[in-house]
C-alpha cells in the first residue's frame, strides 16, 4: 500500500465531515431556491451542530449514547476502507452495522415515534441492502476485484457496462440520503415528518453525533458515486458526480412520501429489473 | 487411532455410567467430569493434528470382522428398535414402517449378497473432521453441561414443585426419563464422533441412523402428543434421507461403475465416476440438515427441552447434513447436479430469511434462522470449489458458536422471565444486563461484520461469481444469497432493538442465573468472540490443510485466494472497537441527566403513560413490525416447499439418467 493511500484515508477522517457538511449546505440552499425562498448561509449545518454542543443533552437512557458511538465508529471505518482504496464490499458491510447502531439508539429510548423510526429505517435498509451488494459485484464482474484501488485504475467502459448498476444505485441513494419519497425513518422536511422519526429523543451531543454521522456519510455515498466514473479522472469524474448528487435533491422536492411496502416493493423491483438484469446481461456488453 | 476411538467410545461408556447414575448430585458430576473428559480429548486430537494432512488408518483382519458383524447386529436392532417405536403411529404415519423395512432391506441386499468390495481403511482423520470433532466436544459438551440444571428445573416444574434445589446436594434418584434423556445425548455426541471420523461408508451410516433415532427420542421427550407427532416426522423425513443413503450404498455395492465402501475413494472418483451415489447422499445430507422440502422437521423440533433444541440446531443433526455434503463438495463441482444443489440451499435461505421475519416467538426465529444458515452452506457445497468449501466450513464453526450460545440463553431468558415471545424480552439490558449482553454477542455473531458469519458470506460472493457451470449460474446464487441477507438484517436488528429497549415499567426480577448454566453461556460468549478474533489460526490449523490436501489430489483447484492482511487488520480494528467503545463508556460515562422519552402529551408515569388530548390518561404500547400482511408465511413456504422439491427432483433425475 503506497503512503498516498494512507494519506488520503487519513485526510477523510478530518475531511470527510468538512465536505459532507458543505454537501448538506448546498444541498439546503438548492431547496431553497427551488421552494422560492432565500435559504440559510452555506455554512449552517456547521453552525447548528456547534450550537448543539453548547445545549444540555437529554437522554431517555445513557445507553443511547454508547450505540451512537458505535454508529459514528463504524461509519468512520467505512469511509477509512472506502478512501485507503481497500475492499468495497467491506466498506458496505461496516456501512450497514453503523447503519444498524443508530437504529438501536433509537431503540433503546422506547418511545413510540423512535420506535416507529428506527424500525422504518430497518425496511428502509432492508430496501437498499441488496442494490447496493451489487454494486460490489458488478465492480468485482469488470474489474476482477472488490478492491477500491483497482476499481479506479478500471476500463473507462465501466460505467457503459454497468449502466443498470449506476441507474439502481442512484434509486438507492435518494433512500440513502433520505430524499423523499423515501424519507420515511427521518425527513429533512418539517410538514411530512411523524415529529422526529429516527432522532425524537435524541438531542444536544447526542444529536450533534448524529449529524456528524451523516456528513460522513455523504462524503462516501459520494465515493460511490464517484467510482462509477472514476477512470476518466477526477476533472471529468467529480463535476458529472456533483451533478448527479444534487439531482437527488431535485427529485426531494418533487415527491411526496410513500409508505414503506410500496418502497419496499418499488426497490426490490428496481434492484431486479435493473441491477440483477444488467449483471447477467455483462458477459454479453464488453 | 487411539484418541478418535476414545471420543466414540467413551462417549458411550459415560452415556451409559451417567444413565445408571444413583443420585442427580452423582449424575451432574459425572456429566462434568465427561464432558471434561471428551473436552480435553478433542483438544489433544487437535494439536496433534492441526495443520496436517490427513491420516487413515487399518484396523487387524480380526478386529474388522468382528466390528462389521457388531455393525450389521446393530444396524439390524436399530431397525428393530425404530420399528418397536411405531407401535404408536397414527394411520396417516404408514410410511414409517416401511422406510424402515425399505432401508433394512437395501442395507442387507448390500452387505450379504454377493461379493462386496473390501475396505482398507475404516477410519481416518483429517484436519475438517478435528475441527468437527471440537464443535461437537466443547459446544455439544458445553450444551450438556447446561442441561443439568435446565432438566433439573424440568423435572421439578413438572412434578408440581416451585423451587427445584440445588442439583449438587441432591439425594434424590433421578427419573428414569432424565437419565435416558442424558444418556442419549452423549450417544448422540458419540454417533456424531462416528459420523466425523467413519471411512468406511457401512459404518458411517450406521452412526448416521443412531443420530436420527436419538433425534426422535429426544424430541419426543416430553411425551405429550405434540412432541410424539413431531418427533415421527423428524423420523420420516430423516428416514426418507436414510433410504436414499442406502441407495447408495446398493449402487456402491453392486452397481456398474464405481465400486467401493470407503468414503475417500467415492470423493476421489470424481464428477465422471461417483456422480450418482454422491447425489443420492446428497438427498440424505440434505434431510439431516432441514433443507426445504424437509425443513419442517426441525421447526417441530422446539418442542423438545431447549438443550435438545440447541444441540440439534449447532453441534450435531444439522452439521452431520452439512458435513457429509462438504465431505462429497468435490464431486459436484462444476457439474449441473452441484448447481441445483446450490438452488436448492439458495431458495431455502432466501425463503427461510422472509419467513424470519414473521416470527414472535425466538426459538422459531432461532429455528428459521438455522434452516437458513444450513442454506448458505449447501449452496457452498454444491458449488465445490476450495473457497466456497472454504467459506462453509468456517461458516460452520461460526454458526455452531453462536446459535448454541443464542439457543440456550433463550432458555436460560425462558426460565428467568417465563416467556420467549420476543415482545416479552423488551428492556432485557435492563432488567437482566448479563444475559441480554450474551444474547447481544450471539446476534453479533450471527450475522454482523466484523463477525464470522459475514466472512464466510464475503467469500461466497467471491466464489460464487468466479463459478463457471452455465451463463448467469453463480450470479444467481449471488443474487440470491444479497436478496436473502436483507430480511436477515431486518429480523435480527428488530430482535437487537427489543433487547436494548428501555423498560417503560420496572419489572423486578432478582433470581440469578444458576451456576451450570452461567458456565456454559460464558464459555460460548468468550467462543463466539475468541472464534472471531482468531479466525486466521482456525483457517491455517484446519481449512486450508484440508483443501491444499483435496488439491493436491487434483480434485479441486489449487485455493487460489487469500484474505489480504489489510482486510484482516480492519476486520480486527473492528472488532477491538465492539470491545473497548463499552469499556469506554463503562469506565468514563458521559454524566446527562436522564427524562423519559417522548409521548405526544405531558408525560404521566415515566414514560408508561401520559396525559393526551382531553386530559385523559393513556398507556402507551408499541410493537415490533413483523410484516405479517407483506410476506404471508404460509404462501412464501408453500413456494419454497414446492420449489425445492422440483429442484430436488430434477438434481436426482439429472445425475441418473
Amino acid at each position: 500500500m503506497k503512503p498516498y493511500a494512507w494519506s488520503l484515508g487519513l485526510a477523510f477522517i478530518f475531511l470527510g465531515p468538512v465536505v459532507g457538511a458543505l454537501l448538506a449546505g448546498i444541498d439546503r440552499r438548492l431547496t431553497a431556491r427551488m421552494q422560492s425562498r432565500k435559504g440559510p448561509p452555506l455554512l449552517q449545518p456547521v453552525y447548528d451542530v456547534l450550537k448543539l454542543f453548547e445545549k444540555d443533552t437529554l437522554v431517555v437512557t445513557r445507553l443511547q449514547t454508547l450505540y451512537l458511538w458505535g454508529f459514528l465508529f463504524f461509519m468512520v471505518i467505512s469511509g477509512v476502507i472506502l478512501f485507503l482504496g481497500s475492499d468495497l464490499l467491506l466498506s458496505l458491510f461496516a456501512l450497514t452495522v453503523s447503519g444498524i447502531f443508530l437504529c438501536l439508539a433509537a431503540y433503546a429510548t422506547n418511545s413510540p415515534y423512535s420506535n416507529i423510526g428506527s424500525s422504518r429505517e430497518l425496511m428502509l435498509m432492508m430496501a437498499y441492502e441488496p442494490m447496493l451488494i451489487l454494486v460490489p459485484l458488478g465492480f468485482f464482474l469488470v474489474t476482477g476485484s472488490f478492491r477500491v484501488s483497482d476499481i479506479v485504475a478500471g476500463s473507462p467502459w465501466q460505467v457503459i457496462q454497468l449502466l443498470g448498476i449506476l441507474v439502481g444505485f442512484l434509486f438507492m441513494l435518494t433512500i440513502k440520503l433520505r430524499k423523499s419519497p423515501f424519507d420515511l425513518s427521518y425527513s429533512h422536511h418539517g410538514h411530512q415528518e411523524l415529529v422526529k422519526g429516527i432522532t425524537t429523543d435524541l438531542s444536544g451531543s447526542d444529536l450533534a453525533i448524529v449529524e456528524i454521522g451523516h456528513w460522513y456519510e455523504n462524503t462516501i455515498l459520494l465515493g460511490w458515486l464517484y467510482l462509477f466514473f472514476a477512470p476518466w479522472g477526477p476533472w471529468i469524474a467529480l463535476p458529472i458526480v456533483i451533478v448527479l448528487f444534487f439531482a437527488e435533491v431535485l427529485v426531494d422536492n418533487t415527491n411526496a412520501r410513500l409508505t414503506w411496502s410500496s418502497t419496499l416493493k418499488a426497490s426490490w423491483l428496481v434492484t431486479a429489473a435493473v441491477g440483477v438484469t444488467n449483471l447477467m446481461l455483462l458477459p454479453f456488453i464488453t | 487411532m487411539y484418541l478418535i476411538s476414545f471420543l466414540i467410545v467413551f462417549s458411550l461408556v459415560a452415556g451409559v455410567a451417567i444413565a445408571m447414575a444413583p443420585t442427580v448430585g452423582v449424575q451432574a458430576r459425572r456429566i462434568r467430569f465427561s464432558v471434561g473428559a471428551l473436552a480435553v480429548a478433542s483438544v489433544v486430537l487437535a494439536l496433534l493434528h492441526a495443520s496436517r494432512g490427513p491420516e487413515f488408518y487399518a484396523l487387524s483382519a480380526w478386529l474388522t470382522s468382528v466390528l462389521d458383524w457388531l455393525f450389521i447386529a446393530g444396524g439390524l436392532g436399530l431397525a428393530a428398535l425404530l420399528l418397536w417405536f411405531c407401535r404408536r403411529i397414527k394411520p396417516g404415519e404408514w410410511y414409517i414402517p416401511v422406510l424402515i423395512l425399505a432401508q433394512t432391506g437395501l442395507m442387507l441386499y448390500a452387505e450379504l449378497v454377493g461379493e462386496h468390495p473390501e475396505v482398507a481403511h475404516p477410519f481416518y482423520v483429517d484436519s475438517f473432521s478435528v475441527l468437527m470433532a471440537l464443535i461437537i466436544a466443547i459446544v455439544g459438551g458445553l450444551i450438556c453441561v447446561h442441561a443439568i440444571r435446565y432438566m433439573h428445573d424440568y423435572h421439578a416444574h413438572a412434578a408440581g414443585q416451585h423451587e427445584a434445589g440445588d442439583v449438587d446436594a441432591s439425594q434424590q434418584r433421578p427419573e428414569r426419563s432424565r437419565s435416558l434423556f442424558f444418556g442419549m445425548l452423549f450417544l448422540f455426541l458419540g454417533a456424531m464422533f462416528g459420523i466425523v471420523f467413519a471411512n468406511n461408508l457401512l459404518w458411517l451410516f450406521f452412526f448416521w441412523e443412531v443420530t436420527t433415532l436419538c433425534s426422535f427420542w429426544l424430541i419426543s421427550y416430553s411425551r405429550t402428543d405434540e412432541a410424539i407427532r413431531n418427533g415421527f416426522r423428524a423420523l420420516g423425513f430423516n428416514l426418507i434421507g436414510g433410504v436414499s443413503f442406502a441407495a447408495a450404498i446398493v449402487w456402491l455395492t453392486h452397481g456398474p461403475g464405481l465400486r467401493t465402501w470407503e468414503l475417500d475413494q467415492l470423493v476421489a472418483g470424481g464428477s465422471a465416476l461417483a456422480l450418482i451415489p454422491a447425489v443420492l447422499i446428497a438427498v440424505a445430507g440434505l434431510s439431516k440438515a432441514a433443507q426445504m422440502p424437509f425443513s419442517s422437521w426441525l421447526l417441530g423440533a422446539m418442542v423438545a427441552p431447549t438443550p435438545v433444541s440447541a444441540l440439534l440446531h449447532s453441534s450435531t443433526m444439522v452439521k452431520a447434513g452439512v458435513f457429509i455434503l462438504i465431505k462429497l463438495s468435490p464431486v459436484f463441482h462444476d457439474t449441473y447436479a452441484g448447481l441445483l444443489l446450490s438452488l436448492v440451499g439458495g431458495l431455502t435461505f432466501l425463503v427461510t430469511s422472509l419467513v424470519a421475519v414473521n416470527q414472535r416467538n425466538a426459538k422459531r426465529v432461532l429455528a428459521y434462522s438455522t434452516i437458513a444458515n444450513l442454506g448458505l452452506i449447501v449452496m457452498c457445497a454444491g458449488v465445490g470449489t476450495a473457497a466456497t468449501m472454504w467459506a462453509a466450513i468456517l461458516l460452520i464453526l461460526f454458526h455452531a458458536v453462536a446459535k448454541a450460545l443464542l439457543f440456550l440463553a433463550v432458555g436460560t431468558t425462558e426460565h428467568l422471565i417465563g416467556s420467549r415471545d420476543i415482545e416479552d424480552m423488551e428492556g432485557l439490558v435492563y432488567r437482566r444486563p448479563r444475559i441480554a449482553a450474551m444474547l447481544l454477542v450471539g446476534m453479533l455473531g450471527m450475522f454482523l461484520a466484523p463477525f464470522g458469519m459475514l466472512l464466510g458470506k464475503y467469500t461466497c460472493f467471491q466464489a460464487f461469481l468466479s463459478m463457471e457451470v452455465m451463463w448467469g449460474d453463480g450470479l444467481m446464487l449471488a443474487a440470491i444469497l444479497a436478496f436473502g441477507s436483507a430480511p436477515t438484517l431486518f429480523f435480527w436488528s428488530k430482535w437487537m432493538g427489543k433487547l436494548v429497549a428501555v423498560p417503560r415499567r420496572q419489572q423486578p426480577s432478582s433470581a440469578p442465573i444458576p451456576r451450570d448454566e452461567a458456565i456454559a453461556l460464558f464459555s460460548l460468549t468468550a467462543l463466539t468472540y475468541v472464534a472471531c478474533a482468531l479466525f486466521p489460526l482456525a483457517d491455517t490449523g484446519f481449512v486450508m490443510p484440508y483443501t491444499q490436501h483435496l488439491a493436491s489430489l487434483g480434485l479441486i483447484a489449487e485455493p487460489s485466494f487469500a484474505m489480504p492482511w489489510e482486510t484482516i487488520l480492519l476486520m480486527s480494528v473492528m472488532l477491538a472497537g465492539l470491545f473497548l467503545m463499552p469499556l469506554a463508556f463503562w469506565l468514563r460515562p458521559p454524566k446527562y441527566s436522564e427524562v423519559s422519552g417522548y409521548l405526544s402529551g405531558a408525560n404521566v408515569d415515566g414514560s408508561a403513560s401520559y396525559r393526551g388530548a382531553m386530559g385523559a390518561e393513556r398507556l402507551v404500547e408499541s410493537r415490533g413490525y413483523y410484516l405479517s400482511g407483506f410476506i404471508e408465511e404460509g404462501k412464501v413456504v408453500r413456494v419454497g416447499l414446492i420449489g425445492c422439491g422440483s429442484l430436488m427432483l430434477l438434481m436426482l433425475m439429472g445425475a441418473l439418467l
